[in-house]
């Protein structure tokens, strides 16, 4: 401080702030604040309940008395029943046919997006069984497949056959994915005729100049252009796929013989419902199940995270 | 339906009869406090009844106040746990022998033997509402299983009820011969194929030897159960069951008894009612006892009893006795019980039994010939993840009956699981 001072007095206010601790921060806090509630509740009910199920799958517990600890006798029973091993496949069936809802959609779409009279008519009737519960759609089409007397098969009998899909172990769960993919196409199709609104007429007009029509186009010009409809549709269809218990239930109610059963049904059958209360096996099952999710979590939120990072 | 028409005679009936019996109130304790009760009797009739218990006995004691409150019988089935554990009320109602035994074990349920020596009559049933010889609950309604038939039919065919395994298998073949299946019957919620079994079994092989395969004593892959399935197969390959079961329900297995489709149904005394009101009149339809097989073991019966219980954390119990007392009285057993009412059979010896054709045979077969023991019904006898993986197992046997031995390996090695478990 041997300099002189200056002439020119400081007429600044001291660089010490005197706002309080939010005040100076704000900006960093107030996200996290509107986060917080959301935070909160995502971690008590999920994120905990995660943790909490594989705690419970080392036990073997009914829900009333004391839980005893066996270790990992509960996965190993797992490994030898065959109800599970019939649960698990079918879970697979669903995963994989249930993506055909995706290309039906987007036939669908295709074909519903062009201007003639009364086309939203025609679009809301194709919409329609998405409006509808899935409880009703599987009433309904466990009329349809009602032997002797429910539609398929008076149409069948006039071919001279006959087939009793949901009393039969190795066509059921087929019948009851039908049964889902009808409502499934129609949450596909809206999601691709949104799509369809996007598409950049320019873009088509150029192909079209350049000679490209029919699956060239669809193929090289329209699908890219439909990637984020695409991946909602997989995303939603996935999470449908997963969601199946209501229409197993209203259907075939796991039968015949269990051969309908999927994780979810299975684990609700063993943990909650009237002959279960093995609550650490069905927590086993959840793990199970957890996992696979994973899977598909995974990828979902790596593409998404990929997105993001594009967009920045 | 025929039972919601009625429900207001019977809340007349009940009143009547319930008050013009005012002893039970006077030599009964000064209750006061609040009793709350939880009960499951959801459909119409149970329910009318329900709530005229509860207003009688409120009535009966003046310083106490009765609170009912009625959940559906299905959903109870898995509430009674929460409800037990959390906010015991004071009176629930749940199902007699292995049903009741997770509570029981849990310490849930209060013991009430006390309550058995103060009332009188209830000797035959005590048996199913015994665990480690004390009494858990008091039954309050019973009801007999058995051959619901179309009598029309028979006569036309020239049929007589069959007392045995021959004559049953005569007869089907000729309801068959005339275009008919023998029965009807729904699998699609398993139950219905247990019911089949607990007969062929205790006609086979006797009621002892039934409750000592319910308890897991038994292996299934004794020879004595493959006569069981054998007997069963026998029907089976004749073509005597409506086809695709396996997709029905038991309401939807209905129709083609009332169509004649099917002549016959083997069921609880609770068919009776729908079959009516389908249009089937009481000189179509008629009942018979399961006929014998093995003229060595004596007959046992399924009677399924639906009970009374108070939780082991009830604040009001000493009313709560006193209702368990009440609910079982001759008087009270003879008017819920009516043809009009539950219209099933009462559980007290020194009630009487409704002047009803379905009644009066099933009050008579429990009686006099069901001198092999009373069973309470497979799912309830049979410890409940048995039940439900031997149901399964059932069922498949019905509809493929060549996967018998995978079916008994399968069940065989579940009861090494889950008895050595208990």
């Amino acid at each position: 401080m041997t300099t002189p001072a200056p002439v020119v007095p400081d007429t600044h206010p001291p660089v010490s702030d005197t706002r309080s601790w939010y005040r100076r921060n704000e900006i960093r806090v107030t996200p996290w604040l509107f986060l917080a509630p959301g935070l909160l509740f995502f971690a008590v009910y999920v994120i905990f309940p995660i943790f909490q199920s594989f705690n419970i799958s080392l036990y073997r517990w009914d829900g009333l008395g004391e839980a005893t600890y066996i270790g990992l006798d509960n996965y190993r029973e797992l490994a030898t029943d065959r109800a599970f091993e019939t649960s698990f496949w079918n879970n697979i069936r669903w995963l994989v046919l249930y993506l055909l809802a995706i290309p039906l959609g987007l036939g669908i779409a295709l074909f519903l997006n062009q201007t003639v009279t009364g086309i939203r008519l025609y679009k809301s009737l194709f919409f329609f069984p998405f409006v509808i519960s899935q409880v009703v759609v599987g009433l309904v089409f466990s009329w349809f497949y009602l032997p002797q007397v429910g539609l398929l098969n008076v149409v069948l009998g006039w071919f001279g056959t006959s087939l009793n899909i949901l009393g039969d172990p190795d066509l059921a769960t087929y019948g009851i994915i039908a049964a889902g993919l009808w409502p499934q196409t129609a949450y596909c199709m809206i999601l691709y005729l949104t799509g369809l609104n996007a598409v950049d007429p320019e873009q088509v007009e150029a192909a079209r100049l350049d000679g490209a029509k029919g699956w060239r186009m669809l193929w090289y010009v329209i699908i890219p252009q439909l990637k984020p409809a695409t991946f909602i549709a997989f995303v939603v269809t996935i999470i449908g796929a997963l969601r199946s218990f209501d229409l197993i239930s209203i259907m075939t109610n796991g039968g015949p013989f269990g051969s309908t059963r999927v994780l979810s049904f299975y684990m609700f059958e063993k943990a909650l419902a009237e002959f279960g209360f093995r609550m650490g096996y069905g927590a086993a099952i959840a793990v199970v199940l957890f996992l696979i999710m994973l899977v598909f979590i995974a990828y979902f939120l790596w593409s998404m995270y990929r997105d993001e990072k594009v967009a920045r | 339906m025929r039972s919601i028409l009625t429900a207001p005679a019977l809340l007349g009936l009940t009143a009547t009869t319930l008050l013009t019996a005012p002893a039970l109130a006077q030599t009964g304790p000064q209750l006061s406090g609040e009793l709350k009760i939880v009960s499951d009797m959801s459909n119409p009739a149970p329910r009318a009844v329900m709530e005229g218990l509860a207003r009688q006995f409120d009535e009966m004691h003046p310083d106490l106040e009765v609170e009912l409150e009625i959940v559906d019988r299905e959903a109870w089935k898995t509430q009674i746990r929460n409800t037990l554990s959390a906010n015991p009320p004071d009176v629930v109602n749940w199902y007699a022998a292995n049903r009741m035994m997770p509570y029981v074990n849990a310490g849930l349920f209060e013991d009430v033997s006390d309550v058995w020596e103060d009332i009188e009559g209830l000797d035959a049933v005590k048996g199913a509402l015994t665990i480690d010889g004390k009494q858990w609950g008091v039954p309050y309604t019973y009801y007999q299983w058995g051959i619901y038939y179309r009598e029309d039919i028979f006569e036309e065919l020239g049929l007589e009820e069959p007392e045995t395994w021959e004559q049953e298998l005569a007869n089907c073949q000729a309801i068959l011969d005339s275009g008919r299946k023998c029965y009807t019957i729904g699998t699609k919620f398993l139950w219905t194929a247990g019911g089949w079994f607990d007969y062929l079994n205790m006609r086979t092989n006797g009621f002892p030897f039934h409750m000592q395969l319910a308890q897991g004593e038994i292996p299934w892959t004794d020879d004595r159960v493959r006569q069981t399935f054998a007997n069963w197969r026998e029907l089976i390959d004749m073509g005597a069951y409506i086809d695709d079961h396996q997709n029905y329900s038991w309401q939807e297995a209905l129709p083609f008894m009332v169509n004649g489709e099917a002549t016959a149904y083997l069921m609880g005394n609770f068919a009776v009612a729908p079959l009516r009101d389908g249009g089937l009149t009481d000189e179509q339809l008629d009942f018979y006892q399961f006929p014998a097989i093995n003229p060595d073991v004596e007959l046992g019966e399924d009677a399924p009893t639906d009970t009374f219980h108070i939780p082991a954390g009830a604040q009001n119990k000493e009313a709560a006795r006193e209702f368990l007392k009440f609910v079982t009285s001759a008087e009270v057993q003879t008017a819920i019980n009516a043809g009009d009412a539950l219209g099933q059979l009462p559980v007290n010896a020194m009630s009487s039994v409704d002047a009803d054709e379905f009644l009066e045979q099933g009050f008579e077969m429990l009686s006099n010939n069901a001198t092999g023991g009373v069973a309470q019904f497979f799912d309830r006898d049979f410890p409940a993840e048995m039940a439900a993986l031997a149901m399964e197992g059932l069922q498949e046997f019905m509809v493929f009956p060549d996967n018998l031995e995978d079916i008994l390996q399968r069940l065989e090695q579940a009861r090494e699981r889950i008895y050595a478990a208990n």
